[in-house]
């Protein structure tokens, strides 16, 4: 593989986490704030996913301390949480590719679900957050979005030729 | 580090990256929650991701200009219309404010109290509201450069809404009232008791803790910053009481309360520079006891209404119904 099109493939992938940084931090009406889909955890998911190589434990936990500081929370509390995710899906990726995409949509139900328990262990930790149930329906939304956003980010990946 | 294979350095294991990001993702929560350590680093990167967070704000503001600009004249004409109305009315309620804030001026001098009175405000744009659930805070247009200090206290035209805790140079991030990390010492107008006001998380109502059971609070009641802490200034609205929960089972009483300030709807609000009036040199002698700073702007003053006695805040409370008198002769001419 030649330099540029390494380069290319890293400009691509950053591009789709600066896409899904802007989804997360969108202006929207409060009352759909919990149904928000968690747009990083799955860019990442599914680049740890398809290329284990390039995207892993350091390139979430680099998205995750900018979400940090664009949501103004701790710094250092996504990055954890998306550290994890990362781990976990590069534990997983082998099999986690060949799942029919229903069930690669339920791990990602609990990947999402992990990465919430740990923001919500902090938060409650630091500031004694309440506990509403609404707050897991991010991780629900999640999973319905994956499959449309497993087939776009392959289209991506496969257009740019990103391997 | 090492791999156990045996035959070279390698890069490091997921395993061993996992760990050292965890790590340091746990340092920094520590150091960032223990003081103020970091406040350099996260100014630096949110300078360096401001462009993230316009371009996250640019389909709205597409949005309200692309409305603007068909909604056109009409819009326009009715906005003009509304604020013309309100303009004679509002004015009318400024020309007794003058009067009042004189008379209280006066009357804080005559009892040597010092006190936190706004006397420069600024409108800000929200920018930005914080998406995450659980957190309460907003991102405003004004920063350093516009002299946007930590701990400044943002208002909107019905009450308190939070306070400045983050100030970069271009923007500044507010934390609202309702933010469960947020607290704010009250007093309630009916009857001067001092409380203090919690954010919950919920973006609609607040809690009043630490009140126990035979305290005198009641649902309706409105509660006003009461000064005391030196953030905020004394006398703006806070919240109103909404619910009075009374389980004999736990120690204090379960207190309810909505906002006073529009937190979810406004698009714009006001930043005030507090400034401490302290008795000056004008006073009569009797009733200056201690030194006498000058008042200095943008100071925090710590006032000192804890020390007052009940009997001394008396005077100052009901100045309203004396001044209808005094408000006549001051604007006679």
């Amino acid at each position: 593989m030649s330099l540029d099109q390494n380069n290319r493939s890293r400009m691509v992938i950053a591009f789709t986490f600066v896409v899904a940084l802007i989804l997360s931090i969108l202006p929207g009406p409060a009352w759909a704030q919990p149904f928000r889909p968690d747009w990083v955890s799955l860019v990442l998911i599914y680049w740890c996913m398809a290329t284990p190589q390039r995207v892993g434990v350091g390139v979430g936990w680099t998205v995750g301390l900018i979400l940090d500081v664009l949501y103004g929370s701790l710094l250092g509390e996504q990055a954890l949480a998306k550290t994890l995710v990362a781990f976990l899906t590069l534990k997983l990726h082998l099999r986690m590719r060949m799942f029919p995409r229903w069930q690669q949509a339920m791990t990602v139900l609990v990947l999402v679900a992990i990465n919430h328990l740990v923001v919500l262990w902090i938060k409650d930790l630091v500031t004694h957050a309440p506990v509403r149930w609404s707050y897991w329906s991010s991780s629900v939304v999640s999973m319905l979005i994956w499959p449309w956003l497993f087939i776009i980010l392959r289209d991506v990946r496969r257009r740019a030729r990103v391997s | 580090m090492l791999s156990s294979s045996g035959w070279s350095l390698r890069t490091p294991t997921v395993l061993t990256r996992f760990v050292v990001f965890t790590a340091l993702s746990l340092a920094l929560m520590v150091l960032d929650h223990r003081g103020q350590h970091l406040a350099k680093i996260r100014a630096g990167l949110s300078v360096v991701f401001y462009p993230i967070e316009v371009a996250a704000t640019l389909p709205a503001r597409a949005v309200e200009s692309f409305l603007n600009f068909v909604g056109g004249n009409e819009a326009l004409q009715q906005k003009y219309d509304k604020l013309a109305s309100r303009q004679p009315l509002l004015e009318a309620k400024l020309e007794r404010y003058d009067a009042l804030v004189a008379q209280n001026t006066h009357l804080r001098k005559l009892l040597g109290s010092a006190a936190l009175v706004a006397d420069r405000a600024v409108v800000a744009k929200i920018l930005q509201v914080s998406e995450e659930p659980f957190t309460r805070k907003i991102v405003i247009a004004r920063g350093s450069l516009d002299g946007v200090h930590n701990g400044q206290p943002v208002i909107d035209n019905h009450g308190i809404m939070g306070q400045v805790t983050e100030v970069d140079p271009e923007q500044s991030r507010v934390t609202l009232i309702t933010d469960p990390g947020h607290a704010i010492p009250v007093e309630d107008t009916r009857n001067g008791l001092r409380a203090i006001v919690f954010g919950t998380g919920a973006e609609s109502s607040v809690a009043v803790r630490y009140l126990a059971a035979p305290t005198d609070i009641k649902v309706g009641d409105l509660l006003v910053s009461s000064g005391i802490g030196g953030t905020f200034p004394f006398g703006y609205p806070v919240a109103r009481v909404t619910r009075i929960v009374n389980n004999p089972n736990e120690p204090f009483l379960n207190i309810h309360a909505r906002p006073v300030a529009h937190l979810e709807y406004n698009k714009e609000v006001l930043l005030i520079w507090p400034t401490k009036i302290t008795p000056g040199r004008t006073l009569p002698p009797a009733s200056a006891p201690g030194p006498q700073p000058t008042p200095l702007n943008g100071v925090r003053a710590i006032p000192d209404t804890t020390r007052r006695p009940p009997a001394a805040r008396a005077p100052a409370r009901p100045p309203a119904a004396a001044a209808d008198s005094s408000a006549g002769a001051d604007h006679g001419h």
